[in-house]
């Protein structure tokens, strides 16, 4: 098994076990949580391909290809973290409506 | 695969796992941070090192922080601990995540991707990262300002209580 | 340079010689680490007793003076005594959430000092991006703040982690302004490159970036919100001794409590360890005839007068409150940090000479007046009048 098997491998298992908290998790706090968790086995991706994979050879833009799977993971942190932001803004927003985060309380909710 | 790899995957993995299956909230939210902190660490071992520090300041030292003060603020902290299953089917979540395991899983074995020879890694230092950033990237770079910002005043219009 | 400068360098590299190929790697990296984690702590020990004995004489009252030779054994009492009380848990605590944090903090306390350089080629790692890296570690010991509080089921102690939390929080922002303003001048996130721009010196005066306009306020900035991050009076509201007993670390006794006490007092070092190295020029000595002193020598030199500050100001000043706190880091330090970048932008544009000294000059001085006079305005407070009984 190669090493980026191994790497892909890993960032598969982790979006599945973030998938896998976000679908049955009952608190609306942990399925953020889960979706935290598959945003970063996404970046673990691109970062393995960015360090094992092909790359263009020679060209007065080979500096900046190569580094194209680096800054885009380092954009995707800087937009999980908006999200995140935002996302806990509207938890806490929702909890002082429906003073609760249960979810199965908060289907189908008449405001 | 090297020793160092095995061994940050694993912790990673379990923080993973401990973060979706733990009864404390509390407890969730440290175990994601640990989750957190290995991927940091599996970032520094490719040979990302702006990336896995950023990983850390940013997502450890951040967005962690900030799901652990909203779970304070939404008083998860000392009410019973939420159970593991939902209304309905557990079973069902469960099912998805592992079918989608599996396809991935087979998608990595059977690609030419495995198969193409390892290309020498790149090894950019952080003064080519910044001119790539402020060169080639700097359409993304101020959009992301901009998109920050209004996340920013965004979230604390929304969180702002209301005047009564 | 001299051997007095490298003798340590010297030494490892002699003992590092001496030993067996197969193990050299591992000798070295033993020599590099273990000199860090016995020098700091015993330098801990004794800013304790400095601080005591500085704190009293501020206060019109002896320190302690009791132990040795006008109290500087006092540490090893403390140690004796820490040791040997009982380690009370409260029942209801999360017992392993209880005792992993002051682990965590001592570790991600001794973590940073590995890009700090304490003499000419003397950094443990010489990191491409150190001072990132001491940033991102630094953002993780709030975590440990917070699992302390957290875990002991107190609501002070809850109280005052939440309140700690935010305050850091709070600070970094303009700790990470006024340090960008230096990166962007130095050119270079590697700590060792920082220090090696500002070694030279023009006639008498070295080339420190804290003798610059934007330089000073930025390592005004810089050492403010060095205080409120390693939560060192007049920013210790969470753990204020008068207001929330203990706060966050109320209900850890003994052994584990001097471990909380040696974290803060390691972070404290720490983060001056690095406005030592971004601002006040690292190693290199001060005027040019004075570099036959080794610079390690110089390093610890600058660090002794910065603690002296910090406990100067812990003497002086009253405690902020939470409010106070808050406002004064999001609308008087932030914008003047961003002044600071801006003004460094300005620095390194303008030619050399007269103009650029009074155009950067008069921009900081102009925003701290407004600024200052717009926190000041907010709150109109009548004059107190005191009411005597007659």
């Amino acid at each position: 098994m190669t090493p980026l098997a191994g790497c892909l491998l890993v960032s598969s298992l982790l979006f599945a076990v973030g998938l896998a908290g976000a679908l049955t998790r009952r608190n609306t706090i942990l399925v953020l949580v889960g979706i935290e968790l598959m945003l970063n086995a996404a970046n673990l991706n691109f970062v393995a391909f960015w360090r094992f994979g092909p790359h263009s050879q020679g060209g007065p833009e080979s500096m900046t290809d190569s580094m194209t799977g680096m800054i885009f993971v380092l954009f995707a942190i800087a937009v999980a973290a908006a999200e995140a932001a935002v996302g806990l803004a509207l938890i806490l927003a929702v909890y002082r409506h429906a003073k609760t985060t249960d979810l199965s309380q908060l289907i189908g909710r008449r405001p | 695969m090297s020793t160092p790899f095995l061994i940050l995957a694993a912790v990673t993995l379990a923080g993973a796992w401990a973060a979706m299956t733990l009864r404390g909230l509390v407890h969730c939210a440290l175990a994601l941070a640990v989750a957190f902190a290995g991927i940091g660490a599996l970032y520094l071992n490719l040979g990302a090192q702006f990336l896995g520090l950023a990983q850390l300041l940013v997502y450890v030292g951040a967005i962690a922080v900030l799901i652990v003060f909203v779970i304070l603020l939404t008083r998860g902290g000392d009410v019973d601990s939420p159970r593991l299953s939902p209304a309905s089917w557990p079973a069902a979540g469960v099912a998805v995540a592992t079918a989608v395991f599996a396809v991935l899983g087979w998608a990595v074995f059977h690609s030419n991707a495995i198969l193409a020879p390892l290309a020498p890694a790149p090894q950019p230092n952080i003064r080519q990262l910044g001119v790539a950033l402020m060169d080639g990237y700097v359409l993304p770079l101020e959009v992301i300002g901009l998109m920050l910002t209004a996340a920013l005043i965004g979230a604390v219009v929304v969180a702002m209580k209301e005047k009564p | 340079m001299q051997p007095s400068d490298q003798v340590f360098v010297l030494l490892k590299d002699w003992i590092v010689g001496q030993s067996p190929i197969m193990l050299q790697p591992g000798v070295s990296i033993l020599l590099t680490v273990v000199p860090i984690l016995l020098v700091f702590p015993v330098l801990f020990a004794l800013t304790t007793v400095l601080e005591r004995k500085g704190l009293g004489r501020i206060q019109n009252r002896y320190g302690p003076n009791r132990v040795g030779f006008y109290g500087i054994l006092q540490p090893m009492a403390d140690a004796v005594k820490s040791l040997t009380k009982e380690d009370i848990v409260p029942a209801s605590a999360d017992r392993a959430v209880h005792f992993l944090a002051p682990l965590v903090l001592l570790a991600v306390a001794f973590v940073p000092y590995a890009v700090l350089p304490i003499g000419r080629n003397m950094v443990a790692a010489n990191l491409d991006a150190g001072v990132l890296f001491f940033f991102a570690i630094g953002a993780i010991s709030e975590l440990s703040v917070f699992m302390a509080g957290w875990s002991s089921r107190n609501k002070y102690s809850l109280l005052g982690a939440m309140r700690a939390v935010a305050q850091m929080i709070s600070y970094e922002v303009p700790l990470l302004l006024s340090s960008i303003a230096v990166i962007m001048a130095a050119g270079s996130l590697s700590t060792v490159e920082i220090v090696e721009k500002q070694a030279g010196f023009t006639g008498i005066f070295p080339h420190w970036y804290v003798l610059t306009p934007w330089g000073f306020a930025g390592f005004i900035l810089f050492m403010i919100a060095a205080t409120a991050e390693t939560n060192r009076s007049p920013f210790d509201l969470p753990e204020g001794e008068s207001e929330i007993i203990a706060g966050y670390y109320i209900e850890y006794s003994g052994f584990k409590f001097a471990l909380f006490f040696l974290g803060e007092y390691l972070g404290m070092f720490a983060i001056s360890g690095l406005g030592i190295t971004l601002f006040l020029g690292g190693w290199s000595a001060p005027l040019p005839f004075l570099t036959w002193i080794p610079s390690w020598i110089w390093f610890f030199t600058k660090l002794l007068v910065i603690v002296v500050g910090f406990i100067w100001v812990r003497g002086t000043l009253p405690r902020l409150r939470m409010d106070q706190l808050m406002n004064f880091a999001w609308k008087f330090m932030l914008p003047m940090a961003l002044v600071v970048v801006v003004a460094a932008g300005a620095w390194r544009f303008l030619p050399q000479g007269v103009t650029r000294w009074l155009v950067c000059s008069v921009f900081l001085a102009g925003a701290y007046v407004l600024l200052a006079r717009g926190v000041e305005t907010r709150n109109k407070i009548a004059k107190r009048t005191y009411r005597f009984a007659e």
